[in-house]
């Protein structure tokens, strides 16, 4: 008898704990897997149950709920209020097209037996068999971008360091998942570890890299602690180390611990970081692929685009490229949250509308309210009215809509939201967060916000309305990184997109 | 949580795992503060001195993080994500709420990764999504 109980940390914020203990009171010869998350969160504590039909899911599963599921005799399938029928059949999990995230919350993640027998290791022993050209190429060929937000062609990149002659090299995957809104990341440390681990592995042997750390954020407590175990289960397996699967290749990897600090998902400021410095972004050229950690040629990766290389590698670069628009080509692990009543992760081909997102698949507000105001990529990211909501999600639909997908969070509000509230936050959040290197951000952000302060409290606010878009304009064009350039877009966007909230008169 | 009391002694032991890291000013840190509670003033020289830095070095990279601290934490710590999808359902008024009741122990934060059960809060080490103040005093006790 096997039972499926997440230890993802979004099911434990809503006790799932609780729940496998009781469960497993009540059963003590069942077989408790803490699997990942499927990602419907909203139906966490989801607990599975192994049938000869098949996987069948309850949920949301409480601690009070368990005695009423074993009355309904829930370990043969047995009918409850909560059933939700078999798992892979729930309409909501059943239409995604579920890539990077194909293995989360079905496997055991710390199972190596599990991860071979869902297809994990094939990308890593194809790799093998390729030369270093022959493997970028088919990174490259499948249209991978950088799933961080940047959107960087990922095979271009790894060309890059691949032709770096050095005596060292490293893969740094970046996990400093600090935009609000997100998850994924997170969700793929703790429900499927040995993917990243072997996206690493395959990026270290196209570039010749021997090296890999990932550079993971304090505030992921849960994440940090799998990931290790799947990192010493994967050494002791001789998978990671001196001969990687006993080939010629030597790989390991490292796991650096963040600070609390949001700048340092910016890439440079994550290798001062990871240097032991302070978190100040640095100038850009050189760039990271050339001279990068330690001055040493650096491949700097999201969570997400090194753990869709083993799928690539394993099905084919066409196989990949075969789904999403234009050039935005592949999956989209998208991450609904907020104020949404059905939040959580959806994974499908770019090009799916933002309405579909949020109304099909997210079933609009948690609060029951009208939905006001969408915040897509992030703290960085613009905030879209419902007029947008026909927008196509891929990079460049949602450039030419005044946006970005960043790393494909999306934040709902109710109407109870006041734009020019969350405009100020934004300068407000860059204030605290700015490393403080160049002045547009460092200064601007302090200035933003009293002006938004002031705008708010009816102050002359066309004049400083004006004066507001023109610092914007300053930050934008004078800043070195995405913290000062890109907090103007939820400012601006806010104003445009929702000018009554700009009046000075109160909502 | 339960930490040690500071001393040199106990430092410098730590001080010594970390012989083999590159870059490992941050991590030295980190390690103090994981062993008691907090950053000593003393650690700046020690930590300066240990791996051949300045203590304007360390102490520049000590004040840049928001985690690290040079005090010693209060008997529980609770953390209220204060970002944007959790102020989408209502963390700024749990924020005021649970400050009322635990100021000294309560801090902001900026994401747990746990934004589609927000409002979103840690207490003690422990994740808590859905978060009101009820739950958060008995995660608390």
């Amino acid at each position: 008898m096997i039972i499926y109980i997440p230890g993802d940390s979004a099911a434990l914020s809503v006790g799932a704990d609780e729940v496998a203990a009781a469960i497993a009171h009540l059963a003590p010869t069942a077989t408790i897997v803490r699997n990942g998350s499927r990602g419907a969160l909203w139906l966490e504590t989801l607990v599975e149950v192994q049938t000869p039909y098949g996987r069948i899911a309850y949920g949301p599963v409480t601690p009070e709920d368990v005695a009423s599921l074993f009355d309904a005799d829930f370990l043969n399938g047995g009918q409850h209020r909560l059933a939700l029928g078999k798992t892979d059949q729930i309409k909501w999990l059943a239409n995604q097209d579920r890539v990077t995230f194909a293995r989360v919350g079905i496997i055991d993640p710390l199972s190596l037996n599990d991860y071979r027998a869902h297809g994990g290791l094939l990308g890593l022993m194809n790799a093998l068999e390729l030369s270093s050209d022959e493997l970028i190429s088919e990174v490259t060929d499948s249209g991978l971008r950088g799933r961080g937000g940047a959107a960087f062609p990922a095979g271009i990149k790894w060309r890059t360091a691949a032709q770096a002659t050095s005596d060292q090299k490293y893969i740094c995957c970046n996990a400093d998942e600090g935009d609000s809104g997100t998850f994924a990341d997170r969700m793929l440390i703790e429900g499927d570890p040995f993917t990243l681990i072997e996206g690493m592995t395959i990026a270290g042997i196209a570039v010749g890299a021997t090296q890999g750390i990932v550079y993971l954020r304090s505030e992921y407590p849960y994440a940090i602690a799998t990931l290790q175990k799947a990192i010493d289960i994967a050494r002791a397996d001789s998978w990671l180390g001196k001969s990687v699967l006993g080939s010629m290749h030597s790989f390991d990897i490292q796991i650096r611990v963040g600070a609390g600090s949001y700048v340092c998902g910016e890439e440079t400021a994550m290798l001062e970081s990871i240097e032991g410095k302070r978190g100040v972004v640095r100038a850009k050229p050189p760039l990271p692929a050339i001279e990068g950690l330690f001055g040493k040629p650096t491949i700097i990766n999201n969570v997400l685009t090194l753990a869709t290389v083993p799928m690539i590698l394993a099905e084919g670069a066409a196989a990949y490229k075969a789904r999403g628009v234009g050039r935005s080509l592949g999956t989209q692990v998208f991450q609904l949250a907020g104020n949404i009543a059905c939040g959580g992760i959806v994974e499908t081909a770019f090009g799916i509308t933002l309405n579909k997102l949020i109304n099909t698949y997210g079933g609009g507000t948690l609060t029951k309210r009208p939905l006001r105001a969408v915040q897509i990529g992030g703290p960085l990211g613009a905030y879209f009215s419902t007029d947008q909501f026909e927008t196509s999600m891929d990079y460049e639909s949602l450039i030419a809509a005044g946006g970005m997908l960043g790393h494909g969070g999306i934040v709902v509000f109710d109407d109870t939201v006041d734009l020019a509230v969350q405009a100020k936050f934004a300068m407000e959040f860059c204030a605290i967060e700015s490393c403080g290197k160049c002045t547009p951000c460092r200064i601007g952000s302090t200035r933003g916000a009293e002006t938004i302060d002031l705008i708010i409290q009816g102050v002359r606010v066309d004049e400083n309305k004006k004066l507001l878009l023109d610092l914007c304009e300053v930050m934008t064009d004078g800043s070195l990184c995405a913290m000062g350039g890109l907090t103007p877009m939820p400012v601006k966007s806010a104003m445009i997109n929702f000018p009554s909230d700009f009046t000075g008169a109160a909502r | 949580m339960k930490y040690s009391p500071f001393s040199q002694e106990a430092a410098l032991g730590l001080l010594a795992t970390l012989r083999e890291e590159k870059g490992p000013v941050l991590m030295a840190l980190q390690l103090m503060q994981k062993e008691f509670g907090y950053v000593d003033k003393a650690c700046v020289e020690l930590i300066a001195n240990f791996f051949n830095k300045s203590r304007a070095d360390v102490h520049g990279v000590l004040t840049f993080y928001h985690d690290l601290r040079t005090t010693p934490p209060t008997e529980h710590q609770i953390s209220i994500c204060v970002a944007e999808a959790c102020q989408a359902v209502g963390a700024r008024s749990l924020e005021k709420e649970v400050k009322a009741k635990f100021a000294n122990e309560t801090h902001d934060a900026y994401c747990f990764g746990n934004c589609a059960l927000g409002p979103a809060a840690m207490v003690d080490g422990k994740i808590i999504g859905r978060a009101t103040l009820a739950k958060i005093e008995v995660a608390r006790q």
